[in-house]
């Protein structure tokens, strides 16, 4: 009963999706305040319905009802409860139904809290969201319902895949969700403003929260998503350039440039045209990555049109909305008047080079993914686009990127004066180029991991000689008073720019790794970097739904025991599927990674052994970032009161 | 992350012990026999996911395998790390576990003690192969546009940008003439501050 309830709220929803299109949408045509009311509780109430029918499928789950086809599939009566809850969007319906929940989630946002949006722009920008829910729940309706029964029901289910049994798992899509779809509120913002023909620095100011709170969780979605890649895969590696992790990079990239315009728009009236553009473009890729993903399209071409219904529906919802979206902008984009003028050195100049180099990147991506679809497709060549591609060419831009970053931020607006803010930037440079020698030294190769070092160090240090020197005072009590004033979006710029460098810093390390594989002997000591590593003992041990063999292995330097690590191969009966389970132990801002393999007759265990020095820096740089995005959405929920708006720029430094 | 759909089934490599493994490692092993697409695509239950599937590998280089010699090992590595798991998604056949990456990894080294030269093991199995074991596509007619991608985006961007520019300049007088009364009444009327 429960389960009809939530297939039955979901129809629900869909009807409701549909008024909050069609009712605000007429209203804001005819200018009828009625009409467009009834979207605030309508986006909330399908939110609700939504949410139900999420409950519903996860009650399903919880107790183990097999005669839910997406429980018996992925499910298991002793698989852990949390698992229990997270496998409900561990599958093809289950991880679209959850879409939908963010979608409407966002929906329900906007409704909350736009209290200070003009009624038209609002009720507009739920319309366009409730016709995106409508299509989604059209398509998990019709294509992909989770709520189909069997008869007779098994009494027993085939378990979830043992991959996805991990608590990374069970934390990296929603977040993942939250600001891939989190997008699709800037993108209904600019469909309602090129529908309601208003676009200027209000309209920038409304979407600028919203695409920092998609992009914090994006952000911190996909460090999440690599993390787990990292611990899970036993080799250490966190990043594959698949399809399916570009799908999640490109709005980032996309998300990360309106950031940037978006600021540039609300400060300066400037590149209105262009934010406009990003952020359709943002959530357009969203919704690519969603179809690239759900279509089955990346495992051949030949798979898609074999079975085509659930990829030629979301292929459609995408050409209509991204097409859409695109024939408006083409509408309305040249009549949207010219904005503030600025000189080429300019903190708007210098944003302009950023979103250049960050949309090349994005290109880059987009064309290295599809690339190999589209030539099969046409001319039925196969070809491979991997990691090797992806390194070679992005590299060459995003350094440049790099070494703009602390540039942009010393410029002023509207006309900058670059070598004063190369002169503020001299003690990064020589940092920088210090610590690029050091690295060199130390380590003598790769070149390009000591390059890329140095520009990172430079990097961190360049974003943090902007906050330095606009607290420098004649006196500490002065420079605690700049201090205090300044606004938290000058505290997040500073601090996502570091926490880019950090993160640049740990990638660069990959590239001093160690690595030693080699088949154990009980009782030997192997080096690994500076440490030695040797096994203590192997032995089984049963888990709720896997056995497992386990080594316990001593971390060792000079003599002296630093740690005990635990590799485990680890079996899901179930599904008759292996997995491993890496032993890690950070020292420092590197780890010791082990994971084990094989062993053999004469008590040898085979082994994978590393020490990442410095790896820990790809996520905590990540971590950083977020943080200061968070800041930055902190300072515009403070800023949205005049008064303090106009005090904040007297306790600016002058420049 | 992640989803499993049968249906849709994106065939990964997994650690060993995994059943589907069984059926890429037997019947695929002759190093002439590229899977076709719709063979691969009905391989195993698929994980994936909605956003971040990663490359599921238990194991990949086996101590057993590799050369004595470290400056041999190396090359091999750095030649495998770009080669394409045939029957996996976008995977090296250093980072694979599948019985036929295996043993590609092992020809590799053969050849390499045999003493070719990097550029001949990679035109070895690429002679075998096809495009579609280099995850690094070789530049020809078909990979022109891809290869040219990031420098057509960056030309593409900074005309868009130069013609921006001119037409700003196009419009010199407009921002440094006054307001008129009514003109900031219309910018107000927008939402528009009228400073500056």
């Amino acid at each position: 009963m429960i389960v009809e309830t939530g297939h039955y709220a979901l129809v629900l929803a869909l009807a409701l999706a549909l008024a909050q299109f069609a009712i605000p949408f007429i209203g804001a045509r005819l200018n009828d305040a009625a009409l467009m009311r009834v979207a605030r509780p309508a986006a909330i109430t399908q939110f609700l319905f939504v949410a139900l029918s999420y409950g519903a499928l996860t009650y399903a789950h919880v107790v183990s009802d097999f005669s839910l086809v997406n429980v018996i599939e992925n499910s298991h009566s002793l698989k852990p409860f949390i698992y229990k809850i997270s496998g409900v969007w561990g599958n093809h319906e289950g991880s679209m139904l959850l879409w939908v929940l963010v979608l409407s989630f966002c929906g329900a946002l906007i409704a909350v809290f736009s209290n200070a949006i003009p009624d038209r722009l609002r009720a507009d920008a739920l319309a366009v969201q409730g016709l995106l829910g409508a299509a989604f729940l059209l398509f998990i309706l019709l294509t992909s319902n989770p709520f189909a029964r069997v008869a007779p029901a098994p009494w027993e289910g085939r378990d979830l895949n043992p991959i996805l049994q991990d608590p990374g798992l069970a934390i990296h899509p929603p977040l993942l969700y939250l600001g891939y779809v989190g997008f699709s509120i800037v993108f209904s913002f600019a469909a309602a403003a090129l529908i309601g023909g208003r676009i200027d620095a209000g309209w920038a100011r409304v979407i600028r929260p919203w695409t920092l709170f998609a992009w914090i969780a994006l952000t911190l979605g996909i460090a999440m998503g690599s993390y787990w890649a990292y611990y899970t895969l036993g080799w250490g590696g966190f990043w594959f350039w698949d399809p399916v992790e570009n799908a999640s990079l490109m709005p980032w990239i996309a998300g990360t440039a309106l950031v940037h315009s978006a600021a540039v728009m609300e400060k300066r009236e400037a590149l209105k045209v262009w934010t406009i553009f990003l952020a359709i473009l943002a959530f357009s890729l969203s919704l690519l990555g969603t179809f690239l993903v759900r279509s089955g399209v990346l495992t051949s071409v030949h798979a898609f049109a074999s079975d085509p219904d659930r990829g030629v529906f979301i292929l459609a919802i995408l050409g209509f909305f991204i097409g859409g979206a695109l024939a408006l902008f083409a509408l309305r984009a040249g009549a949207l008047p010219v904005g503030g003028l600025f000189s080429p050195i300019s903190r708007e100049g210098a944003l302009v080079l950023n979103n250049l180099l960050l949309s090349a990147c994005c290109a880059t991506v987009v064309v290295g993914t599809l690339y190999p679809l589209a030539l099969e497709a046409i001319t039925g060549e196969k070809i491979s686009v991997g990691a090797p591609f992806f390194n070679t060419v992005l590299v060459p831009i995003a350094l440049p990127l790099a070494l703009l970053m602390p540039i942009g931020q010393m410029l002023a607006w509207k006309r900058g004066d670059l070598a004063a803010a190369l002169q503020r930037l001299r003690i990064a440079f020589i940092v920088g180029v210090v610590a690029t020698a050091a690295f060199g030294a130390w380590y003598g190769t790769p070149f390009l991991s000591i390059v890329t070092a140095g520009i990172a160090i430079y990097l961190v240090v360049g974003a943090l000689s902007d906050l330095a020197l606009r607290v420098r005072g004649s006196s500490g009590r002065a420079s605690l008073k700049r201090l205090a004033g300044l606004p938290l979006s000058v505290f997040g710029t500073s601090i996502a720019h570091a926490g880019m460098g950090l993160t640049l810093l740990g990638l660069a390390a990959t590239g001093w790794g160690v690595e030693t594989i080699v088949a154990m002997k009980p009782a030997s000591f192997y080096d690994v970097g500076p440490y030695q590593i040797g096994i203590d003992s192997v032995s089984p041990r049963q888990g709720p739904n896997y056995s497992e063999v386990y080594a316990v292995m001593a971390v060792r330097k000079d003599g002296a025991t630093l740690a005990t690590i635990e590799p485990a191969k680890r079996f899901y009966q179930a599904r008759r599927m292996a997995r491993s389970e890496a032993g890690i132990v950070t020292l420092g801002l590197g780890q010791v990674y082990a994971a084990i393999g094989d062993s053999h007759e004469d008590g040898t265990i085979d082994a994978r052994l590393y020490w990442k020095p410095l790896v820990t820096l790809i996520w905590i740089g990540a971590l950083i970032m977020a943080i200061g995005g968070g800041l930055s959405l902190a300072d515009r929920r403070l800023r949205i009161g005049v008064a303090r708006r106009a005090a904040a720029p007297a306790l600016e430094p002058a420049e | 992350m992640s989803v499993e759909a049968p249906s849709l089934s994106l065939p990964r490599c997994r650690g060993r012990g995994d059943p589907n493994d069984r059926y890429l490692s037997d019947g695929e092993k002759s190093p002439n026999l590229a899977p076709s697409p719709a063979k691969r695509g009905r391989v195993g239950v698929g994980v994936f996911i909605a956003l971040v599937l990663f490359p599921l590998t238990a194991y990949a280089v086996t101590p057993g395998e590799r050369l004595a010699d470290p400056a041999l090992e190396a090359r091999a590595r750095a030649i495998t790390t770009e080669l394409r798991c045939l029957v996996c998604q976008n995977q090296s056949i250093d980072d694979s576990d599948a019985s036929l990456a295996k043993d590609l990894r092992v020809l590799v080294r053969e050849k390499l003690k045999e003493g070719m030269s990097d550029a001949q093991v990679r035109e070895f199995v690429h002679a075998r192969y096809g495009d579609f074991v280099l995850l690094r596509p070789p530049v020809k007619l078909g990979t022109l546009l891809l290869w040219a991608a990031p420098l057509i985006a960056l030309l593409a961007g900074a005309a868009a940008i130069w013609m921006a520019a001119r037409r700003r300049a196009g419009f010199p007088a407009t921002p440094a003439k006054a307001l008129s009364e009514e003109e900031r009444a219309r910018l107000r009327a927008l939402g528009v501050s009228d400073r500056d």
